[in-house]
């Protein structure tokens, strides 16, 4: 016959790591978060991938260089 | 910590005297109910700050307010440990109870402390961090570790740590503290005394128990009652001035002039009180005070939010 091993006390700590991983996790999740909104400052994320995009350059700037 | 500990009488579902705590008891190291104030106070804080704030830094703002508020929480169950045990209030803790070590309570205390006081700087401001920071320290050393035990005016400074929130929430928006700022912290400030005597009335038993220097052990109920007379007088101008800064307004001013109204009218039954009365009627006056107490603090922080929220709609304010 297999011992039982499961008791009040496994369940408990099964319980706490369980939460601490919950924990953990949503830890991650808001870093990210915090880290997406502190860099787009509210606005659309375009990353940069080496190519020209006339639309990521400021209004003022453009304007400037046509004339 | 072992399982040597654990045995068939437990299995109720309870942790007691095991060691073995479970994540229900790490929460409860951080004073939830406690927390909840702290949240609320913090929030208000931060929303009718004039700088408008993203809503999810809002979010972690307020998540690591109430974080760093918990930290402190634990430092002070890990100190409290001995009086914890003694009454009746707080012996069912996680420490006092033996479902946490005390060693637990103070790393958790620490560490929650670092992170919070760190996080709280990188999402809002070098200045909110630092206030925070000094909060924690404020309340576990100055409150906690030196003045609860030593003196009958513990209330009165150790106030000041549950008054800090809402000035942290204002700084993580602004980035400095204004007379509105200081005007909410005082509010807390000078309605903790009158709120926590109204406690000590009823609970004088347990404190005398545990030795520590109350007012109601060390002076009196008579004197407690003269004391929380005259902090409720000195209370209701604080509450009506902030009226007439930028986050008040006439509707927030009609409602703390009732609330202090009732606020000052409740001091004044207890005040007319002896103890013999108090007795006869098991302290039910004290009781509808100290509740009438937590209302009173409440409704003025709803208050500063109504108005702000009417002077999103083009009204409130002056």
């Amino acid at each position: 016959m297999a011992l039982r091993t499961e008791h009040e006390i496994h369940q408990r700590r099964l319980g706490r790591n369980l939460g601490l991983g919950l924990v953990l996790a949503a830890f991650v999740v808001l870093v990210f978060g915090l880290t997406v909104v502190k860099v787009t400052r509210g606005d659309p994320m375009q990353a940069f991938d080496h190519s020209a995009r006339p639309e990521m350059v400021p209004a003022d700037a453009a304007q400037g260089a046509g004339q | 910590m072992s399982d040597i500990h654990a045995n068939g009488s437990l299995g109720t579902g309870t942790a007691a005297g095991t060691g073995e705590a479970g994540f229900g008891d790490y929460v409860a190291l951080l004073k939830p109910r406690v927390m909840s104030l702290v949240v609320f106070t913090a929030l208000v804080g931060l929303l009718v700050a004039p700088v408008p704030v993203h809503p999810f830094i809002t979010f972690t703002c307020i998540l690591f307010i109430a974080l760093g508020g918990g930290a402190s929480g634990a430092l002070n169950m890990w100190w409290d440990a001995d009086i914890d045990q003694v009454m009746r209030r707080t012996k069912g803790r996680p420490i006092p109870a033996g479902r946490v070590q005390a060693g637990e309570a103070l790393g958790l205390g620490l560490a929650l402390s670092g992170l919070s006081v760190m996080m709280l700087a990188l999402a809002a401001n070098v200045a909110a961090g630092l206030l925070l920071g000094f909060t924690i320290f404020f309340y576990v050393v100055i409150y906690s570790m030196w003045l609860k035990r030593s003196t009958p005016q513990n209330i009165v400074i150790g106030g000041a740590a549950g008054a800090f929130p809402p000035m942290i929430g204002w700084v993580c928006a602004t980035g400095s503290v204004s007379v509105e700022a200081v005007l909410m912290f005082l509010l807390i400030f000078m309605w903790t005394p009158p709120h926590f005597w109204a406690l000590a009335l009823f609970m004088n038993s347990d404190y005398e128990a545990a030795g520590v220097p109350m007012l109601t052990v060390t002076h009196g109920k008579r004197s407690t009652r003269n004391h929380i007379l005259v902090y409720t007088i000195l209370l209701a101008p604080v509450a009506l001035a902030a009226g007439f800064t930028s986050i008040g307004g006439p509707v927030y001013l009609a409602i703390s002039v009732l609330l202090n109204a009732g606020f000052l009218w409740g001091a004044w039954r207890i005040w007319r009180r002896d103890e013999a009365q108090a007795e006869a009627d098991k302290y039910a006056t004290e009781k509808s005070v100290f509740k009438f107490s937590l209302l009173y603090l409440f409704l003025h922080f709803s208050a500063f939010l109504l108005e702000a929220v009417l002077k999103s709609f083009g009204m409130g304010g002056w």
